[in-house]
């Protein structure tokens, strides 16, 4: 589901503000740089307000956010909407015991980590991350929480690429989107 | 300066922001206490008078940039940037930054580290804070506060939730106040 389709007049503003880096990280990937939109106060405001409005009153008690652009986006959704904020690490970064996921990169092995206790079963979840491109990394951080017994009720990212089929590694969860991008 | 000594001695939110840090002894190395922040985040109310406290502060001092040392200022600083109408500089490691940075390198306890700011999101004269979930000796504090003078921007003050005692007698870095939260957390205390 995407907003862009729905055409939410704050769609725009939001998409022109993102800045498209031809050759990071490497040669032939155009990188979709989230933050000249966070220098646009009513940008970045607009693109908070359309996920609080979508998630607002919906029982939702946990917003996991995954390092280190997902910092940026999902702690004020959690205030917003009154849910807790987790935040998903890379190894060796949270101080206390935790449950890791590895998932696939192009090239090798990476992993994400999560605090126990942090999440408890049956609490409704969303993962926040700028970006979905192949799904790996959201897909990690959804069997974290799965693994606790928590119901990840969507996955939010500000960048869809759909191309690269990410939506379709969520397990059949939902993805909701504000731009994609081809 | 301490919240606790500038105008909000016995502010109940600070007891409840100091309750819910968890302290984590021997991380990440033996002898050191560390100052966990994450539980924090899990208790709506606590984290919620955690930024309100700094857009209180903050929002009627013509504060253009919020700037937020990555990775665990990035969990604070853009609230307090949308709150306060401000636009949110994320400061990075090496290397993660898309486009054509400014880099500032600063001291570990062994060997050093680099922060980078991107050229372009701050202007000469802008007003701007620097936020970071902790301060120890100050040294990435410092950088980021280099990095933003580089580019002409003035740094009001740095704000932190956790002062070290290292800082405690300091009111200035790099003679830029410094206000913070919450001292440190004892493990016995919690």
């Amino acid at each position: 589901m995407s907003a862009y389709r729905d055409k939410d007049p704050r769609i725009h503003g939001i998409q022109s503000k993102i800045r498209v880096v031809p050759n990071f990280p490497k040669p032939g990937i155009m990188f979709q740089d989230i933050t000249t939109l966070l220098l646009d106060p009513k940008a970045f405001k607009d693109t908070v307000d359309l996920f609080v409005e979508r998630y607002k009153g919906k029982n939702i008690s946990v917003v996991a956010g995954i390092e280190a652009r997902g910092f940026i986006f999902g702690p004020p959704i959690a205030l917003e909407i009154g849910a807790k904020f987790v935040p998903l690490r890379k190894p060796k970064k949270l101080p206390g015991r935790v449950i890791s996921e590895e998932y696939e990169l192009e090239y090798g092995r990476d992993c994400l980590e999560m605090h126990l206790g942090a999440v408890e079963p049956g609490e409704q979840a969303l993962v926040v991350d700028d970006l979905i491109a192949t799904g790996g990394t959201l897909c990690a951080a959804m069997k974290l929480l799965e693994r606790v017994g928590a119901d990840v009720v969507e996955c939010a990212c500000v960048i869809e690429l759909p191309d690269l089929k990410g939506r379709e590694r969520l397990n059949g969860k939902p993805l909701y989107v504000l731009l994609e991008s081809h | 300066m301490f919240a606790a000594e500038n105008g909000l001695k016995g502010d109940p939110r600070l007891q409840a922001i100091s309750n819910a840090i968890r302290v984590v002894p021997h991380f990440p190395k033996q002898g050191i206490m560390f100052q966990d922040i994450t539980t924090l985040l899990l208790d709506h109310k606590a984290f919620k008078h955690t930024v309100d406290i700094f857009v209180e502060r903050y929002k009627d001092m013509d504060i253009s940039v919020v700037a937020g040392v990555e990775a665990r200022g990035f969990m604070f600083g853009p609230s307090i940037a949308l709150a306060i109408g401000a636009k949110f500089v994320p400061l990075r490691k090496p290397k993660k930054l898309p486009g054509e940075v400014i880099a500032e390198a600063y001291e570990l306890e062994y060997g050093r580290d680099c922060l980078e700011m991107h050229v372009g999101a701050v202007e000469a004269g802008e007003r701007a804070i620097v936020i970071d979930d902790l301060v120890a000796t100050g040294g990435t504090l410092s950088a980021a506060i280099r990095l933003l003078e580089r580019v002409g921007a003035q740094v009001v003050e740095c704000g932190c939730v956790i002062g070290l005692r290292e800082v405690k007698g300091q009111l200035r870095l790099n003679g830029k106040p410094l206000y913070i939260l919450v001292e440190p957390r004892e493990i016995d205390g919690c």
